[in-house]
């Protein structure tokens, strides 16, 4: 009995032996990758700031608003959080080659789904970024726009333009992601309706008197004002 | 009626017609031109639905040349940008007849001629220049000159005050000076014209034209060198056209031509202006950085007549709306504000914006700064550059407040003397621009 627990034992040890003798090379070339994937990653890191702070990144980042965004939370600028990103995207990436050199099943099929998944991963930073880039001006032209017209609520307008890109692009980014694609587009659909509904009642209703102050100031008002007053040339 | 040399009708055309007038000017414009052969005067009129005030704006200009340039060949060329009101048939059916001809100069011999063309859809004053200018090419006239269609007040001794200086001096570029009322022409007073002149180091009272002249040789080079797809471009020739003649070391000069009518305008041309003129001037600061960098000072420029005049007839302006526009702006472009000026010139602006109408006073330091540092962050585009223009409209009806209540009661002489110490100001911080330009503020 002793004999055969110890004979069980000695073979369990040795097989364990046999496979970590066999697992040992594959480990040794996951750190080897994991290194090299660090040296490129980090590399790869230098070279993406340096490339950014050519182009001024932060301040088209600035511009876009992002920067604000990122101070708000205590975040790195947005060039430095980039390369980070790269880097840590790069690094990640060799280590799960190391790891899939390590030939375990059903580890591999994961790593490929993370491999495919990366480039929508950078579509979706693309579009995140123009997306706020493109409402900062805009919502920065209707602002401009609305206070030079002497129209009431400039800032809610331009506030209200941002929102709505804002949740326009999100929901682009989640679809791109694949992240609750369905029920983003469904969520999406309800809330910008709702929004435009709710809008068209606003303005129906409650601005019935601010249309009608508007259009008297725009004609009625003007016609007063010609009479009375010149307007200056500034030319 | 006098008859047309066939010399004068001989198509003795340059034969290096460049390709880009080619397409530019249309088979049936070419046609005509060529009907005339050279001139040596050019008169441009751009026009678009001006049918109401045309007729005596042609009539003077025919008047003009007939009276101040009678043995010279002139062509008047009309640029249309579509005219839906006839315009164009006003221009070209405007012939003097005979007796108007006989009382301006007898000696009058040669043929007025007189071409309409419509150079687009769309209404840019930087295509009717362009195409005036490609037809003063192709007619190789030696002077030119553009009239606005709406100076309803013009008197063909306009076209001696102007033409005279190219034709029969050595001037290249001339600029008029006007009769203008004190509160017309606020942002010219107040801002084009000092920073003009701060920069440039040259006191041309109307960088911003209506009518000008030039001669051949610029408006040839001008044509050659611009950039014509730019918006700028075709919707700030004007500025850019004097510029260009500052920065090219064309010899510049002043004539005083007579009143300036006042054209109503709304509240809602204020930024196209600041588009047209400041939104060029500080574009254009970029590729001249060497040309004005290193001046101080500035200059008086040749300038035949009064430099300028006021008329101080009562004019009713509603200061009210002024105020509130720069109270609502300074409130509510917070944010834009915060990219473009530094800390201390917005504390000092918001501070300003909780004043009364009563006690507000936009001082001309103050002003002069906030304007170069608007001029370096147009530079750095801290923001989308058109939005930096935008962004000076509240500000600058605050600036016109102040004007309008410092000169409520002033006299011409006080006016200008206000206007000159402006000018001084915007000379005196000069240094402070180029710190903000370079970065070490």
């Amino acid at each position: 009995m002793r004999e055969m627990i110890v004979s069980e034992l000695t073979q369990a040890a040795q097989e364990f032996a046999r496979g970590f003798a066999r697992l040992l090379p594959r480990l040794i070339v996951l750190v080897i990758i994991a290194f090299v994937g660090w040296l490129i990653a980090y590399l790869l890191k230098v070279i993406v700031r340096s490339i950014l702070r050519l182009i001024k990144f932060d301040r088209l980042s600035e511009n876009a608003g992002a920067s604000q965004l990122l101070a708000k939370a205590a975040l790195p600028s947005s060039s430095e959080l980039l390369s980070r990103l790269v880097f840590w995207v790069a690094w990640l990436g060799f280590i799960l080659l190391g790891v899939s050199a390590l030939g375990i099943l059903g580890l591999q099929e994961q790593i490929a789904h993370f491999f495919l998944f990366l480039p929508r991963l950078f579509v979706a930073l693309f579009i995140m970024f123009f997306g706020l880039l493109a409402a900062s001006f805009f919502s920065r032209a209707a602002l401009l726009a609305t206070v030079n017209a002497n129209l009431p609520s400039p800032r809610l307008l331009s506030a209200s333009i941002r929102a709505i890109i804002i949740v326009f692009v999100l929901s682009m980014v989640l679809e791109v992601l694949g992240i609750g694609e369905q029920t983003m587009l469904v969520a999406f659909g309800i809330a910008f309706g709702a929004i435009m509904l709710g809008l068209a009642i606003a303005f129906g209703t409650g601005g019935k008197e601010l249309a009608r102050e508007f259009l008297e100031r725009r004609f009625a008002h003007r016609h007063e004002d010609k009479e009375n007053e010149d307007e200056l040339s500034p030319l | 009626m006098p008859e047309v040399s066939t010399q004068e009708r001989s198509p003795a055309f340059r034969t290096d017609v460049k390709l880009t007038e080619e397409s530019l000017l249309t088979d049936d414009f070419v046609r005509q031109l060529i009907n005339v052969g050279e001139v040596d005067i050019l008169v441009g009129l751009p026009t678009h639905n001006n049918s109401k005030t045309i007729g005596p704006v042609v009539a003077a200009i025919q008047g003009g040349l007939l009276q101040w340039f009678p043995r010279e060949r002139a062509a008047i060329i009309n640029a249309d940008a579509g005219s839906r009101d006839g315009t164009p048939d006003l221009v070209a059916n405007a012939a003097i007849d005979d007796m108007q001809r006989r009382a301006f100069n007898r000696s009058a011999l040669r043929t007025l001629h007189s071409i309409s063309t419509q150079y687009g859809s769309s209404i840019a004053p930087g295509a009717a220049l362009r195409t005036i200018l490609a037809a003063a090419e192709l007619l190789r006239a030696r002077a030119c000159a553009v009239i606005s269609p709406e100076s309803t007040s013009i008197q063909p001794e306009w076209l001696r005050a102007l033409l005279k200086p190219i034709y029969k001096e050595d001037s290249d570029l001339v600029l008029p000076t006007y009769a203008r009322h004190k509160f017309d022409g606020l942002l010219i007073t107040n801002l084009l014209y000092p920073m003009t002149r701060a920069l440039y180091g040259l006191r041309i009272r109307e960088p911003y034209a209506s009518e000008f002249a030039f001669s051949g040789r610029m408006g040839s080079q001008f044509l050659a060198q611009t950039s014509w797809n730019d918006d700028g471009v075709r919707d700030g020739c004007e500025v850019r056209f004097t510029l260009a003649a500052i920065a090219s070391g064309f010899r510049v000069s002043q004539s005083f031509v007579g009143t300036k009518p006042h054209v109503e305008r709304h509240a809602a041309d204020l930024v196209p202006a600041l588009r047209q003129t400041i939104g060029v001037l500080f574009s254009s600061m970029e590729p001249n950085f060497s040309l004005w960098s290193g001046k101080t000072g500035s200059q008086a420029v040749p300038t035949t007549g009064a430099e300028q005049q006021f008329t101080l007839e009562p004019l009713r302006v509603n200061r009210k709306r002024l105020h509130e526009g720069f109270r609502t702006g300074v409130a509510e472009l917070g944010s834009i504000f915060q990219s473009i000026l530094l800390p201390d010139t917005l504390a000092e602006l918001q501070r300003l914006a909780h004043q009364e109408e009563d006690d507000f006073h936009y001082p001309a330091d103050l002003w002069v700064k906030t304007i170069y540092e608007f001029a370096a962050a147009h530079h750095r585009a801290v923001i989308s550059r058109d939005h930096v223009i935008q962004a000076l409209a509240p500000l600058f009806r605050g600036r016109a407040f102040t004007f309008l209540v410092e000169n409520r009661d002033s006299s011409a002489s006080e006016v200008e003397s206000h206007i000159e110490t402006l000018c001084l100001e915007f000379e005196r911080q000069k240094p402070y621009l180029l710190e903000m330009w370079n970065g070490r503020k």
